[in-house]
């Protein structure tokens, strides 16, 4: 009999008679590294709050035992004394807080309600070296990095006497090599012998780091396995429940000529204006093509769209843009749109969607003017319209009157690429189009950038995933410290080459 | 209120399109919707009962509605503004000033009220020019720049009214907030001209519910049934034929109800039908996203604190018309009563969610409040204490009612 910290055995949860989890076990031995794998929607989320206590005893079928000790928690408090913390895809982290304050938030080093500050800070070192950061403790969380908070969410972690680290998408913000640190880190902890669990979709990560991995689908336990030699598409067969051969769906190419061009573009920081943000930058994406930009986290590739989008970043940005021989100004958003441009924003849930909207508002929320008379909305013709993308696009809503809050990842997703496509753009950029979106979904999302490429318009996507910029993209711009370092065609590309050119800012366009 | 009673049903009618439950679903789905009118008829019955009858008398009705105007007119103004996220403090002492502006051109400069109610709305759109210009343009929070206006506004009419009252206004300016509509068919006991309009208007009303039902057959969506619809109409033809017979058994239609009617409906139709009105719940759901939308959100906050200004003016001008002077303390804190009308109604303090019904139907819970207390002799003390109690449970009432239907 194997030595388990915990067992979750026949967990069921309904939200108001819909499963969420149905009869899921789960079963972490002691001292390993288990990857839970799952679509979006599968239950791993639930499952967690469920162990976390964040759904309370009672709300839930099932029991759990840890460390052999039936477990009834009442709230997250109670779970975290036993040493189970759970580190959230979003970080709770206080921007205005210093990461020390942020460290021991809710656990003050205290005597008698006073702070000790002194102690607080020696304390934080401590826990610092041991994530392997070095900062001031005394820096707001604010100023700090993605990469960085992830690290001081751990470190908090390990403030609390951690047993059971639970990291849920700890990636997914990451760039590649902070991505590389973060992995490294957990195998750390294993050896001094903290147990994990990891939630993630980047398939490759967890068969690299994962002990054990179990598949949830559907609100189900599929399988459990020992990671000896397993291949993505196996677990990738698990989370979707068949055989998805090709990731990528083949292109139908229809490229003509140079359509859309950027010239000499120069944006700077929009409040220290002496920062150059984007250096000279020449660019060009000809009719049906669909072109990527690769890049480090800070390289100015999102600054470089949302420039180009009407201003909406920087400041003293200089430069021509020419749309089919014509050249053509952008001062707002609204010209932007009106000359055919659409940016979808690598952020969707605080710069692309009104989660207080449904699925139609947000739809039309770009096109208002298609579906009205003299300033006056015709409903009718909305609810239309917007039932035409959710069919097109395979929304997964019973109508269109559902709330975008309530929506997947993917789903969501659609929902923006259907706000874009009711503008009849001509040029797109899709900046991180499938982050945070599931392996099945992600095909439907390449497979509609697929379709518009093939429909003629130009397209530029903006991703941090190599393997995405390799599959879907016939021409692959670099870009490193604001300037482009290379231009390379799909055929000679590879993630050697680009990695090559996306460190190296000596590289000549 | 005929026209909101309208809005109302014309929502429900929505709703249900939306959702096809059960008839319990339905029930609950209704009910936690419009916790805020079921309090709204459960305090006037309540009150009914507690006055012995006096508080339903045309005369009390009628008199609820001249006492609430400018805090209803105030809450439609304001409604907008707590759409985008903001509040406007100011509105308070806009209407002082205002309402002091107006008393020194109609009754010392003598300028006919026809020319001089224009003005000053237009004064007060450019006192909301003021406070849009820094809000939108500048980036200061509302909350500082209309705090701000407040003291400035109170403090700009001390001055022009040299710290003393102007009165009397002349009797076509009073007639804005105590007259009624003439009655041209006169005779007997009722209002003639005030039935005839309302009946009118119910014909009106369940006509249009007619033609959107046919639209909506015809583009194949899902529609009410019939008898749900036979329902629905009886319901209106009730609700507002009953208040004309209350208004038209005591003098007809107040003046300022019409009044009332009017912006009621503009502003329904404003936040329901227009772009303008769903890129202001665009922009206060998610100002970046909006903003990459393409909307103008500066733009749109800019008028939305103009159209502030003009609403604070008319609500001066029909609390001076009522009070037939202008004092230097008009309208002190009725900023605090017009928020609490639109929060009560429904609205979100952080923006994007709130309709014109709710804020209607917050203003008139809380002036049946203080009419229902005044008339079994509860003192102005108590009845502020009681005021706020009730506003808190009602709303903890209505958010637990949502957080229901949300699980």
């Amino acid at each position: 009999m194997a030595d388990y910290l915990l067992e979750m055995k026949n967990i069921i949860k309904d939200f108001s008679g819909v499963k969420a989890l149905d009869n899921v076990d789960l079963k972490i031995k002691r001292g390993e590294i288990h990857g839970l794998c799952g679509e979006n929607g599968a239950g791993k989320s639930t499952l967690m709050n469920v162990l976390s206590g964040l759904y309370p005893y009672g709300s839930y079928q099932g029991e759990n035992y840890y460390n052999g000790d039936l477990c009834r928690f009442k709230n997250i408090r109670d779970s975290e004394e036993l040493g189970i913390v759970i580190i959230h895809q979003e970080l709770a982290l206080i921007p205005f807080l210093s990461v020390k304050e942020n460290i021991f938030l809710g656990n003050e080093q205290a005597k008698h309600g006073v702070i000790d500050w002194d102690l607080t800070e020696k304390k934080t070192n401590q826990l610092l070296k041991k994530v392997g950061l070095k900062i001031d403790p005394n820096i707001l969380a604010a100023q700090i990095g993605v990469g960085q908070q992830q690290l001081v969410e751990i470190a908090k972690a390990f403030s609390k006497s951690v047993q059971l680290l639970i990291l849920d998408e700890p990636t997914a913000a990451l760039n590649e090599e902070e991505s590389e640190n973060l992995l490294f880190l957990i195998k750390e902890f294993k050896n001094q012998g903290i147990t994990s669990i990891i939630i993630s979709h980047k398939l490759n990560e967890v068969v690299q780091i994962a002990d054990r991995i179990t598949i949830l689908r559907d609100g189900k336990t599929i399988e459990t396995l020992e990671n000896q030699g397993i291949s993505e598409e196996k677990i990738i067969k698990g989370m979707v429940g068949r055989d998805l051969t090709n990731r990528y769906p083949d292109r139908k190419l229809n490229i003509g000529k140079v359509y859309f061009e950027v010239k000499d573009w120069t944006v700077h920081h929009p409040i220290n204006a002496e920062k150059i943000v984007n250096d000279h930058i020449d660019f060009s994406i000809k009719k049906g093509e669909i072109v990527g930009i690769a890049g480090l986290m800070g390289a100015g590739r999102t600054e470089f769209a949302m420039s180009l989008f009407g201003k909406s970043y920087g400041s003293g940005i200089s430069g021509k843009v020419i749309k089919n021989n014509e050249e053509i100004s952008l001062k707002n958003v609204h010209e932007a749109i009106k000359h055919g441009l659409a940016y979808v924003s690598e952020d969707r849930k605080t710069m692309g969607l009104n989660l207080l909207m449904d699925v139609r508002e947000n739809t039309t929320i770009a096109s208002l003017a298609k579906i009205s008379h003299m300033g006056v909305l015709d409903k009718e013709k909305e609810i239309v319209v917007s039932e035409q993308f959710r069919k097109k696009m395979r929304i997964k809503t019973n109508n269109v009157f559902q709330n975008v809050g309530s929506l997947s990842g993917g789903n969501q997703q659609k929902v923006v690429l259907s706000k874009w496509l009711l503008t009849q753009p001509d040029v797109l950029f899709l900046d991180e189009p499938t982050r945070g979106i599931d392996v099945g979904a992600k095909y439907e999302i390449y497979t509609i950038i697929e379709e518009m490429a093939a429909a003629g318009k130009c397209i530029c996507i903006i991703s941090s995933e190599l393997p995405e910029i390799l599959g879907m993209c016939d021409r692959i711009y670099t870009m490193c410290e604001g300037k482009m370092t290379g231009e390379v065609l799909r055929e000679n590309a590879t993630q050697e080459i680009l990695m090559n050119l996306m460190t190296n800012k000596e590289g000549v366009v | 209120m005929q026209n909101s009673e309208s809005v109302q049903k014309q929502e429900i009618g929505e709703k249900n399109l939306k959702k096809n439950g059960s008839v319990k679903a339905k029930f609950t789905g209704v009910f936690s919707k419009y916790s805020m009118v079921i309090i709204l008829l459960f305090l006037l019955v309540a009150f009914q009962f507690l006055t012995e009858g006096i508080f339903l008398r045309p005369l009390n009705i009628t008199n609820l509605v001249l006492q609430n105007s400018h805090i209803l007119v105030l809450a439609a103004g304001m409604l907008l503004v707590v759409l985008l996220g903001h509040v406007d403090l100011s509105v308070g002492s806009v209407m002082a000033f205002v309402g002091g502006i107006s008393a020194i051109l109609m009754v010392q400069m003598k300028i006919s009220p026809f020319l001089a109610v224009p003005l000053c709305l237009l004064m007060g759109a450019f006192i909301g020019a003021w406070n849009g210009f820094w809000v939108a343009y500048v980036g200061i929070p509302a909350f500082i720049v209309t705090l701000a206006g407040l003291l400035m506004f109170r403090g700009l009419t001390q001055v022009v009214l040299g710290g003393t009252s102007i009165a009397p206004f002349p009797k076509i300016f009073q007639s804005l907030s105590s007259g009624y509509i003439p009655d041209f068919m006169g005779s007997g006991s009722l209002h003639m001209t005030s039935m005839l309009i309302g009946i009118l208007l119910t014909a009106f009303l369940i006509w249009s519910q007619w033609q959107s039902r046919n639209r909506k057959k015809k583009n194949l969506f899902e529609v009410d049934s019939m008898n749900f619809f036979v329902f629905k109409s009886i319901l209106i033809a009730v609700t507002i034929v009953g208040m004309t017979y209350v208004f038209a058994s005591y003098e007809g239609y107040p003046i300022i109800l019409v009044v009332l009617g009017v912006i009621v409906a503009a502003y329904a139709f404003l936040t329901n039908k227009t772009i303008v009105g769903r890129q202001i719940y665009a922009t206060g759901g998610n100002r970046k996203a909006a903003e990459l939308s393409g909307i103008k959100t500066k733009k749109i906050t800019f008028w939305v604190f103009v159209n502030m200004g003009a609403m604070a003016a008319l609500a001066g001008m029909i609390l001076a018309a009522r009070l037939n002077a202008a004092t230097p303390q008009a309208g002190n804190s009725l900023e605090l009563d017009a928020m609490a009308a639109v929060y009560f109604g429904g609205a979100s303090t952080s923006g994007g969610i709130g309709t014109i019904m709710g804020a209607i139907v917050g203003g008139l819970v809380m002036g049946v409040l203080n009419n229902g207390m005044s008339i079994i002799g509860v003192g102005v003390d108590w009845q502020q204490a009681i005021k706020g109690l009730i506003l808190l449970l009602a709303v903890v009432l209505d958010l637990y009612n949502k957080k229901k239907k949300m699980a």
